[in-house]
């Protein structure tokens, strides 16, 4: 019979009407400034720089290779190479970035840069609050610096992969150090 | 009669003793006018929020909760907002009549607010042929949405003033046709005479408001449809269809031209809403012997907000339908359906002398069944029965 829908969906939203009332968990919305949604450990924002020790600057595991420069699809990267060399974490001299901008308004948050990187240096990180009231928003090298343990704390499993392998390097780059030179003794 | 009842007649009568005798009526006059402007822009600005709040509330949302203390201020900033955004108006579009349509359509329908009786002795002008004057006045609101439609220049505002006006001028029909029976029962034209007629109680506690006749109910309900899509709501808003037309003759404008089409509909609503209580509820008389101490425009305020909540309800509810659903819908069910309507209305009146014992029940029965029978019938005429194919001429 006509109008029998009609009354069957006024008794659904009359229904909702009622429920959402005596009933918050109906309502679905998240009113986002005062309450957020618990943070997810596979969301990416923009990219940050992985420091190892206290010194943010001096901890940096950047050594200024460019490869995310010149693998940025956006071309939102800026990288200046220092002119000295310091020892990375296993005893090796590296480079350093003098200059290590982003210019987050043009970043879209990809990924590749994180992915391309051999020194487990940069990671996407999941900040997602930057809007800001001027165009202030090339981020520099003092900005994106973040240590390992936030690294660890908002992506545990990747983080406790890479810190396993870094050790691993590290325990064979000391083993090959105190390998060499014990045969050198050894030769006369 | 109370004092609380009277409260707004005694406010009038003393302020408008503080002018000379000779302006008295003219300063009575904007008074009153002063009034019903002020009460229904209130009105109006307070459905917007508690329209939205309730459409979300239906749809498991919020609604707008942002501005003040539950969101209440949202209509306020919605105005400024109106106020301070640029009027544009097209390059090609005719200008004077582009200017003219929004005023052309708020103007009559605060003339149709004239004639209501919000309460006892609250008429502003005691018309004898009051329902006639509000449905001339409200028919005048077309010819303003052709306005806008033809004066923008624009595909979507013509296209939506062609809906509007086939659509306005098909549900006008039926409109009528449902308040016919109330003129009759009445035999008055008069709004306040309608109301007077439906006062009194039936068996001692029924009221005699003509919905709780079988031709009244379903001239309430024949009225209500009829009401929704002559204020263009939905699910009768195709004017404004903003999916396929953008928003329909309201696309060209923009600022305070927009905001005046919007407080006209609203406008249109309140009054078709207030013409529904006054002809079908009853009116102002309260629905009890012993809640008579209500004051009688608060009982008109409280039957007229149930009305607008029923119209917002189903504009959450129900999806708008096609243009030729629309109006195979008017012609092909409701003016049929007022028709029978309006023999049930008759063969009611005349059945009243009927003396033998269980007459009312007979009366009832009859009434209601013609009624339901023909509601079957033209319903099931209306569905098609079978849905066939449709073929596109066109779009292959």
């Amino acid at each position: 019979m006509l109008g029998r829908g009609i009354i069957r969906g006024l008794i659904e939203t009359g229904r909702n009407f009622c429920g959402s009332y005596h009933d918050p968990a109906r309502l679905t919305t998240v009113q986002y400034p005062e309450e957020k949604l618990p943070p997810q450990e596979n969301a990416r924002t923009i990219p940050f720089l992985v420091y190892d020790g206290a010194d943010p600057l001096a901890g940096l595991r950047c050594t200024a290779c460019t490869i995310c420069e010149q693998e940025c699809p956006a071309h939102c990267i800026l990288i200046v190479k220092d002119t000295v060399k310091k020892p990375d974490y296993l005893g090796k001299m590296q480079f350093h970035p003098k200059v290590f901008d982003i210019d987050i308004a043009v970043c879209m948050g990809c990924g590749i840069c994180a992915e391309v990187c051999p020194f487990d240096s940069i990671k996407m990180d999941r900040v997602f609050e930057l809007a800001r009231d001027r165009r202030a928003m090339v981020f520099h090298k003092t900005d994106l610096a973040k240590s390992n343990e936030y690294f660890r704390e908002i992506h545990p499993g990747e983080a406790a992969a890479v810190d396993v392998a870094r050790a691993e390097e590290q325990r064979k780059a000391q083993a090959k150090k105190a390998a060499i030179p014990a045969p050198a003794p050894a030769a006369p | 009669m109370n004092a609380l009842d009277h409260v707004f007649i005694s406010v009038l009568h003393k302020l408008a003793a503080l002018v000379p005798a000779s302006v008295q009526p003219l300063v009575s006059m904007l008074l009153i006018i002063a009034g019903l402007m002020a009460v229904f822009g209130t009105c109006f600005a307070l459905t917007t929020i508690l329209e939205r709040k309730t459409l979300g509330r239906m749809q498991n949302r919020f609604g707008p909760n942002r501005v003040g203390p539950f969101g209440l201020f949202q209509p306020l900033a919605d105005g400024v907002k109106m106020l301070i955004k640029e009027d544009i108006v097209p390059f090609s579009a005719d200008k004077v009549v582009h200017f003219l349509a929004p005023v052309a359509l708020t103007v009559p329908i605060w003339l149709a607010f004239s004639v209501l009786p919000f309460g006892r002795n609250m008429t502003a002008i005691e018309l004898d042929s009051g329902i006639l004057f509000f449905f001339a006045i409200g028919s005048a609101s077309e010819l303003a949405v052709f306005m806008a439609g033809w004066s923008s220049q624009n595909k979507y505002s013509l296209v939506g003033a062609m809906r509007a006006i086939a659509q306005m001028i098909s549900y006008e029909v039926p409109l009528v046709l449902a308040s016919v029976p109330v003129l009759i029962a009445a035999s008055s034209l008069s709004l306040p005479d309608i109301v007077q007629a439906q006062s009194g109680f039936a068996l001692g506690f029924v009221p005699r408001w003509n919905v709780f006749t079988p031709w009244g109910l379903a001239g309430f309900a024949l009225f209500l449809t009829a009401a929704a899509a002559e204020s263009n709501r939905c699910p009768f808003d195709l004017p404004e269809g903003e999916s396929e037309l953008i928003a329909g003759y309201l696309t060209e404008y923009s600022g305070f031209k927009y905001a005046l089409f919007f407080l006209g509909e609203y406008l249109g609503l309140f009054a078709v809403t207030g013409l529904a209580v006054t002809l079908f509820l009853g009116g102002w008389q309260a629905p009890a012997k012993w809640l008579e101490w209500f004051p009688s425009w608060g009982w008109f305020g409280l039957k007229f907000s149930a009305l607008i909540f029923l119209f917002i309800w189903a504009r959450a509810t129900l999806p708008r339908l096609r243009l030729d659903q629309l109006l195979t819908f008017a012609w092909k069910f409701l003016v049929p359906l007022a028709l029978v309507n309006l023999v049930v209305a008759v063969a009611w009146w005349q059945s009243g002398a009927w003396q033998f014992a269980s007459a009312l029940e007979v009366r009832w029965l009859l009434g209601a069944g013609l009624l339901a029978v023909s509601y079957v019938w033209l319903g099931r005429g209306w569905n098609g029965g079978k849905s066939t194919l449709r073929q596109y001429s066109y779009a292959e």
